[in-house]
């Protein structure tokens, strides 16, 4: 029968959608994080779910700037943890927020080099050294723009030898010895342990990242979403949030 | 039978219908979103009319290099099946398969600055791939590749040997059998191969902004163009894409006589 494959192919096709069955609607609640939340994030949804064992929490974790396009081209999202004010700011002018958005976290930014600080970083002010390759992140993203504040604050010209699409892109840049030194959080470079050395800023130039979350109009479970956004300012997540690196706000 | 026979036709007629809605949909909606004003300033931006420029220059050489390498490959796997060459077959079908970033971080692991020969390139010439347009070039022609390769090799199988075989006998040396019967009867064959793997090249991201970064000038092509974009306002990144389209859509308008013959 030449029909075969085809009817084969047609019924594949039926039964694929339920493979994707997800939570209901009515205790789902899906919340978009900035990537630079993954790993504490990760730890908070463990912990929310011993405090809310009814609500199911889906975590989506992407770059602040992705987030913020699928949620503009109308993503069904409760909750937005955003890695910057100024992402928040745009969703916020398009009616896009249900409730206005509470600074749940803050961090602050680190040299980051291979292990062993092998090219003799000090500070800042090395980043300007023609020896040295440097990258960061680009302007448009959240790490990038705060790593450029803080050049021009210490009084170095930024510049970078490619502007990475995300702060993990930085970190693994440097990690592979691509490059000699880069600007990251300081979340991140805990989490990725041993594989590069972070070098603190000086305290006369700190910028400090603020985490803003807030509650969306797209959402289908408002009440969820607030309850999540509770955990996230209560005690007990503020401590899971400062075991990750991160400053309460 | 004959009933069953006008059913299938018409599943097919209307599967026909479906891929066509499937391919023009995303296009219609970028179209519909375009903020038409800015398309045109768009394309006068200098750091536009910058990665375009870059990402031609990138996309042909790579085509080029695929084309140098791939040809002579697409000969040898198309030869008398061996265990060899199913290896070889599977190595070049990998690229294909594997996720472009995947393939940009294998790159790195070979050619970046640690890596198993890109070591040797920095302390013997002092050059190193990545951050460099050659980075680019070696991006996309890593993932191009494949789809030369495999679409040559298609065309040199399915060849008629007959005339190759009358050449012989009447005393054509080989090398004057590959140039005056066979490549010019693969042509199309080789302007498909070609084809394909310019488009990937073109539209090559993962590999590229992995391995080679992403630098206004040296290594943002319009791809990375459009992603970086995206990231400060969708509007832009569409303006750039339907540059992008408008681009790629004219060469094969002008090209399609010579790609595409109407029979």
């Amino acid at each position: 029968m030449k029909s075969g494959p085809l009817l084969l192919l047609l019924a594949v096709l039926v039964a694929l959608p339920g493979c994707t069955a997800g939570a209901e609607a009515s205790t789902r609640v899906r919340v978009f994080a900035a990537s630079s939340l993954t790993a504490s994030f990760t730890a908070l949804a463990a912990a929310f779910r011993e405090v809310e064992p009814e609500l199911e929490l889906e975590l989506h974790f992407a770059g602040t700037p992705t987030l913020v396009l699928q949620i503009r081209e109308g993503a069904p999202v409760d909750v937005f943890a955003s890695a910057d004010e100024t992402n928040m700011d745009r969703l916020a002018a398009q009616g896009r927020l249900r409730e206005p958005p509470l600074v749940f976290a803050r961090n602050r930014l680190a040299i980051v080099t291979a292990p062993g600080n092998p090219r003799g970083v000090r500070g800042l002010a090395d980043l300007a050294r023609e020896d040295l390759v440097v990258v960061l992140a680009g302007p448009e993203v959240p790490a990038g723009r705060y790593a450029r504040q803080l050049l021009r604050q210490a009084g170095v010209e930024p510049r970078s030898r490619s502007d990475e699409a995300s702060v993990q892109a930085v970190v693994n840049r440097v990690a592979l010895g691509e490059a000699d030194a880069g600007i990251a959080y300081v979340t991140d470079l805990r989490a990725a342990g041993a594989r590069v050395e972070a070098i603190p800023i000086a305290d006369g130039a700190t910028i400090l990242a603020r985490y803003p979350v807030a509650l969306l109009e797209a959402g289908s479970n408002p009440e969820g979403g607030r309850a999540f956004i509770a955990f996230l300012r209560s005690e007990r997540g503020q401590a899971i949030l400062a075991e990750h690196g991160f400053l309460s706000p | 039978m004959r009933a069953s026979g006008r059913g299938l036709d018409l599943v097919r007629r209307a599967l026909v219908l479906v891929a066509v809605a499937f391919l023009l949909l995303p296009l219609l909606g970028l179209l519909g979103r375009a903020p038409w004003g800015e398309v045109l300033a768009a394309v006068r931006r200098p750091e536009v009319v910058e990665a375009l420029l870059l990402s031609l220059r990138c996309s042909l050489a790579a085509t080029a290099l695929a084309a140098l390498l791939g040809l002579p490959l697409a000969f040898w796997l198309a030869g008398p099946g061996s265990l060899t060459r199913q290896l070889v077959r599977i190595l070049v079908t990998l690229p294909m398969v594997l996720p472009p970033v995947v393939s940009g971080v294998a790159l790195l692991l070979a050619f970046g600055r640690n890596g198993l020969v890109g070591g040797f390139l920095v302390e013997s010439f002092g050059f190193g791939l990545p951050f460099t347009s050659w980075g680019v070039i070696v991006a996309e022609c890593y993932v191009a590749l494949p789809f030369f390769v495999l679409t040559a090799e298609g065309g040199l199988r399915a060849r008629d040997r007959r005339p190759e075989e009358a050449a012989a006998t009447l005393g054509a040396r080989p090398v004057t059998i590959v140039a005056r019967i066979t490549l010019p009867a693969l042509l199309p064959t080789l302007s498909a191969a070609l084809l394909v793997s310019w488009a990937r090249a073109l539209g090559e991201f993962g590999a590229t902004i992995t391995f080679a970064g992403n630098l206004a000038g040296s290594t943002r092509t319009m791809p990375l163009a459009v992603y970086a974009a995206l990231e400060t306002g969708p509007e832009t990144a569409i303006a750039l894409s339907l540059v992008l389209v408008a681009v790629s859509a004219g060469i094969l308008v002008l090209m399609r006589k010579h790609w595409f013959p109407i029979r």
